[in-house]
């Protein structure tokens, strides 16, 4: 069976000033696959997934999402196309209750006119169901704190409470485990895999590699905005320039 | 304070426990909770009966009071999605210049011709700040400060609708009870519709956007095109001010875009507490009485008003009326730091 294209991504660069953040980066996203982004910091990760989810313009190159040119989109129309994301670091309303958040992305247009019973759904209750799916406890009042006094582990959840509003189904995630306790990428490995089983793809840029490789089954490494390797998890980490980029090359260790 | 002392704030046990939970168990405690909102609304609503009282100067000082009241409205709207406005009177400006046209021009009369300025300035307004809608923070808000000088500019370079002169022989208002009666009410009813948006789900909206635009753009909703509606509804009020404030005096001009205009909703709003909207009425509903009793000390009235600017600004800067509410719903006491446990 020949596998789909859900997203191809040809030549993508981009600069600042005399820096290329990304240079020249092409892969294939397939239906049903998830790919893990690694690289360095500073390696041009979060730039890349800013010009696929229309934060960033490209400088050159295309992005082609279902069969459809979206280089370049405006970051709203991308979500309404049905590609979320979570930013690095967190993003959220913080003077309203933790709940309240949601209501936001389940005012767009995706999820009021196509999903989730139109405008007659009660908003509340769905935003609380998210967010106990994502591990806010329900019957706590977690949910109905102001969002600034929130500790940090749930406004990363809260990130990837406020992708799934939207009923994505291309997920990106942008660092979701940093500033995490160990105990909470333990929670919240389960709901990336579920939320995979449920046919959605995703796109994670992510250090803990470990959980990482639980999850996706393609890995690809970014080196000073250049793609250096492709492949399942296992072929990457016995790459010599991956190994490389993390901890430099001997020749340069000793010189 | 003492050192080794600290204040202590807690809740009454009346307060509102979220907008739309009271812990209420007694006629007392419902005056508690509505009193303030009462007596503001009975009083506004009185004001205008009392005119043998106050006699017709001090009415007069009322209408400009509530006019800029609804200047400040607007201002507010705008502030709570972001956007800081230094030029209202660009609003006030249009609306004051449709209604011109409309009633000088067009022959209509200002039961007509008020409404349509409003709606047709709102637009106006709209169309003409879309184009500046994606710069945030310091760069709007010189864009909307040049803008009533730079229409102002073009009207009288142009000698269009009537140039340096204006257009004067307006229709009349029936009188001036009439006038002020129309703004306390729309200023009462503004507030009330405005504080109930924002507590929709679309004013949740707009509220995420003055928090962050970025998450609402992730969220997939078009920032512009909603800072946008908020402009257009926010320069309801604004357009209708200036629309009836010409009617009342019969004549239009470049005055109105004056940065009086802009300047003293701004004052009103920081006075009364930027962000809330019954903060905005109350600042606007002090400051311009108290700038005219100030008129009694000649030159000097601009030094004490600027004064009284600064000692808001650095002695209470959350503004009076989230001052007020604090010290209406919560008690205050000195209590002893509680010592290290050794």
């Amino acid at each position: 069976m020949k596998k789909k294209e859900l997203l191809k991504v040809t030549g993508l660069s981009k600069s600042f000033g005399g820096v290329k953040a990304v240079d020249n980066v092409s892969f294939t996203l397939y239906e049903g696959e998830s790919i893990g982004v690694i690289g360095p910091n500073g390696s041009g990760k979060s730039t890349l997934i800013n010009l696929i989810t229309g934060f960033l313009k490209p400088d050159s190159g295309t992005v082609i999402y279902q069969g459809k040119d979206i280089t370049g989109i405006a970051p709203y129309k991308a979500v309404n196309l049905g590609i979320a994301r979570s930013f690095q670091m967190v993003r959220p309303f913080y003077n309203m209750e933790a709940y309240k958040n949601l209501i936001v992305p389940l005012y767009s247009p995706r999820v009021k006119k196509q999903l989730k019973g139109g405008s007659y759904g009660d908003r509340d209750e769905i935003a609380i169901q998210l967010l106990e799916d994502v591990g806010f406890e329900r019957e706590s009042q977690i949910p109905y704190k102001i969002t600034g006094s929130l500790p940090h582990g749930y406004l990363k959840r809260l990130e990837l409470a406020r992708c799934l509003c939207l009923e994505p189904h291309l997920v990106v995630l942008d660092e979701l485990f940093s500033g995490m306790s160990m105990s909470e990428v333990a929670s919240t490995v389960p709901i990336l895999e579920r939320i995979i089983d449920e046919g959605r793809n995703m796109i994670m840029i992510e250090h803990r590699i470990r959980e990482l490789f639980r999850i996706v089954n393609k890995i690809i490494c970014l080196n000073f905005g250049r793609k250096i390797a492709e492949g399942t998890p296992e072929e990457v980490m016995q790459m010599k320039e991956v190994k490389e980029a993390y901890l430099g090359s001997e020749g340069e260790s000793i010189a | 304070m003492k050192a080794g002392y600290r204040k202590e704030r807690i809740d009454r046990g009346i307060k509102a426990r979220a907008d739309d939970i009271f812990a209420i168990s007694s006629y007392r405690e419902i005056l508690y909770l509505m009193g303030p909102r009462l007596l503001a609304v009975v009083g506004l609503l009185l004001f205008p009966l009392f005119k043998d009282i106050t006699g017709a100067y001090w009415q007069t000082v009322g209408f400009i009071a509530c006019i800029i009241a609804l200047l400040t409205l607007s201002w507010n709207f705008l502030f709570s999605v972001g956007l800081v406005s230094l030029g209202q009177a660009f609003f006030f400006g249009i609306g004051a210049y449709f209604t011109g046209y409309f009633n000088h021009t067009c022959g209509l009369a200002p039961l007509f011709s008020i409404p349509l300025a409003t709606v047709c300035g709102a637009v106006l307004c709209t169309i003409l700040i879309f184009p500046v809608l994606r710069l945030r923070g310091i760069y709007f808000a010189l864009i909307t400060f040049a803008l009533p000088l730079f229409l102002m500019r073009i009207i009288e370079a142009t000698g269009y609708l009537g140039g340096t002169e204006g257009i004067s022989g307006l229709q009349r208002l029936p009188s001036l009870t009439f006038s002020v009666y129309i703004t306390v009410v729309l200023v009462l009813a503004v507030t009330f519709i405005f504080l109930r948006l924002f507590d929709t789900d679309y004013g949740l909206v707009l509220r995420a956007i003055h928090d962050n635009d970025m998450s609402v753009l992730a969220g997939g909703l078009s920032v512009q095109w909603y800072k946008a509606q908020a402009v257009f509804l926010a320069a309801l009020p604004a357009t209708f001010a200036g629309a009836l404030m010409t009617h009342h005096y019969r004549v239009v001009g470049m005055p109105a875009f004056a940065v009086e205009y802009s300047l003293l909703p701004l004052t009103a709003a920081v006075v009364g507490g930027t962000g809330t909207f019954a903060g905005g009425v109350l600042g606007a509903l002090i400051l311009v009485p108290v700038s005219e009793m100030l008129r009694a000390f000649g030159t000097l009235r601009i030094v004490m008003y600027g004064m009284m600017l600064i000692l808001f600004v650095v002695g209470l800067p959350e503004g009076i009326y989230r001052f007020g509410q604090r010290k209406y719903f919560q008690f205050e006491r000195i209590v002893p730091l509680e010592e290290k446990e050794k």
